[in-house]
């Protein structure tokens, strides 16, 4: 008979930690923390630069850019006119931890924004599991994908809380169908928001801008 | 894959319950994963047994209790499964529901060998 020994633990208890100081940090600044998630490619990096472009005039705004690779992210939101940039270069992980936010928090002024992004690692698997310190997650997938993403991706559509349907401008060249997805997703969330962008054209983007304003606002009060 | 991440995370807390508790070896590691976290079961099982090669924890396993996804209904109350993630209330088709159960990735027990 051998000895079965409770343990009851969490497996990402320290990251779960972690993510709670951040979260405190942020709450005590009041600081809308926003972690942005896709697959490679959908856009999140162009959302944030032409957010950047639209309402640094009024909202003062840190970002932390994640890569598995470069700082060519990170590069492009400065050159967008980002002033509070970190990159963090993650060589082959495929996902930003609580810790790797710590140090690049630490690294960054935060004392006086109003808006933090976290634009995670392209990946719709890995960094569902871990917190970041967060207020929300806001999903991006894009009218060149699959609409049945949300089906493919369940934990990632279900743990966010709005989802920006990007490259609009793009739709006819293929398949995507926009009420099959907002079908799809709220399947899986029915209490997502959701936007429809194209970053090129600047179609939907002002609805996108609104609500950045409204959650901090709501932070403010 | 991030398997290997969390098969990290549970080498380390492992080793520090074995330190705290006075265990030299360990036989079984018992986890609970909901079926919400994307943790495939077998990629962790290979990420943990390559990692624990040549430390205390070497020769244990994993042994992987799989937890469906639970919901309740915020509109009529009612408890269900979301099978395939479709998270839409069987009694009244609401989708305005809160996760039971599918989340957990918790170490549950330890067994010395």
């Amino acid at each position: 008979m051998t000895d079965r020994i409770a343990i009851e633990k969490k497996v990402l208890s320290e990251n779960d930690r972690l993510a709670g100081e951040i979260r405190v940090q942020l709450q005590a600044r009041r600081i809308v923390a926003l972690n942005l998630v896709s697959s490679p490619g959908s856009g999140k990096t162009s959302l944030l630069e032409k957010t950047i472009g639209a309402l640094s005039g009024s909202v003062r705004m840190a970002l932390i850019a994640g890569d598995v690779q470069t700082e060519n992210d990170a590069n492009r939101l400065k050159r967008a006119g980002g002033k509070l940039v970190r990159p963090i270069v993650t060589g082959g992980a495929c996902h930003l931890d609580a810790k790797m936010i710590t140090r690049a928090l630490g690294e960054l002024d935060i004392e006086n924004i109003d808006l933090l992004f976290v634009e995670n690692v392209g990946n719709l698997v890995c960094p569902a599991s871990y917190d970041l310190g967060e207020d929300m997650k806001v999903v991006l997938i894009s009218t060149t994908e699959g609409d049945d993403k949300p089906l493919k991706y369940p934990s990632m559509f279900r743990r966010s809380s709005a989802m920006v349907i990007n490259k609009i401008d793009l739709m006819g060249f293929s398949d995507f169908d926009l009420m099959q997805v907002r079908r799809n997703a709220l399947m899986i969330n029915g209490n997502l928001n959701i936007f429809e962008t194209s970053c090129r054209t600047g179609a939907g983007l002002d609805s996108w801008y609104d609500w950045l304003r409204r959650l901090i606002a709501a932070k403010r009060a | 894959m991030h398997e290997l991440s969390i098969a990290s995370s549970i080498v380390e807390t492992v080793t520090a319950e074995m330190l705290s508790r006075g265990l030299t070896s360990i036989g079984k590691v018992g986890l609970r994963i909901g079926a919400l976290t994307n943790v495939d079961p077998e990629a962790l099982r290979f990420g943990y047994e390559t990692m624990v090669v040549d430390t205390p924890l070497a020769g244990s396993t994993l042994e992987i209790e799989s937890l469906p996804v639970k919901a309740i209904c915020r509109k009529c109350g009612l408890s269900f499964e979301a099978h395939d993630f479709i998270f839409i209330c069987p009694n009244c088709e609401s989708g305005d529901n809160e996760v039971t159960q599918g989340q957990e990735l918790e170490i549950a027990f330890l067994e010395a060998d």
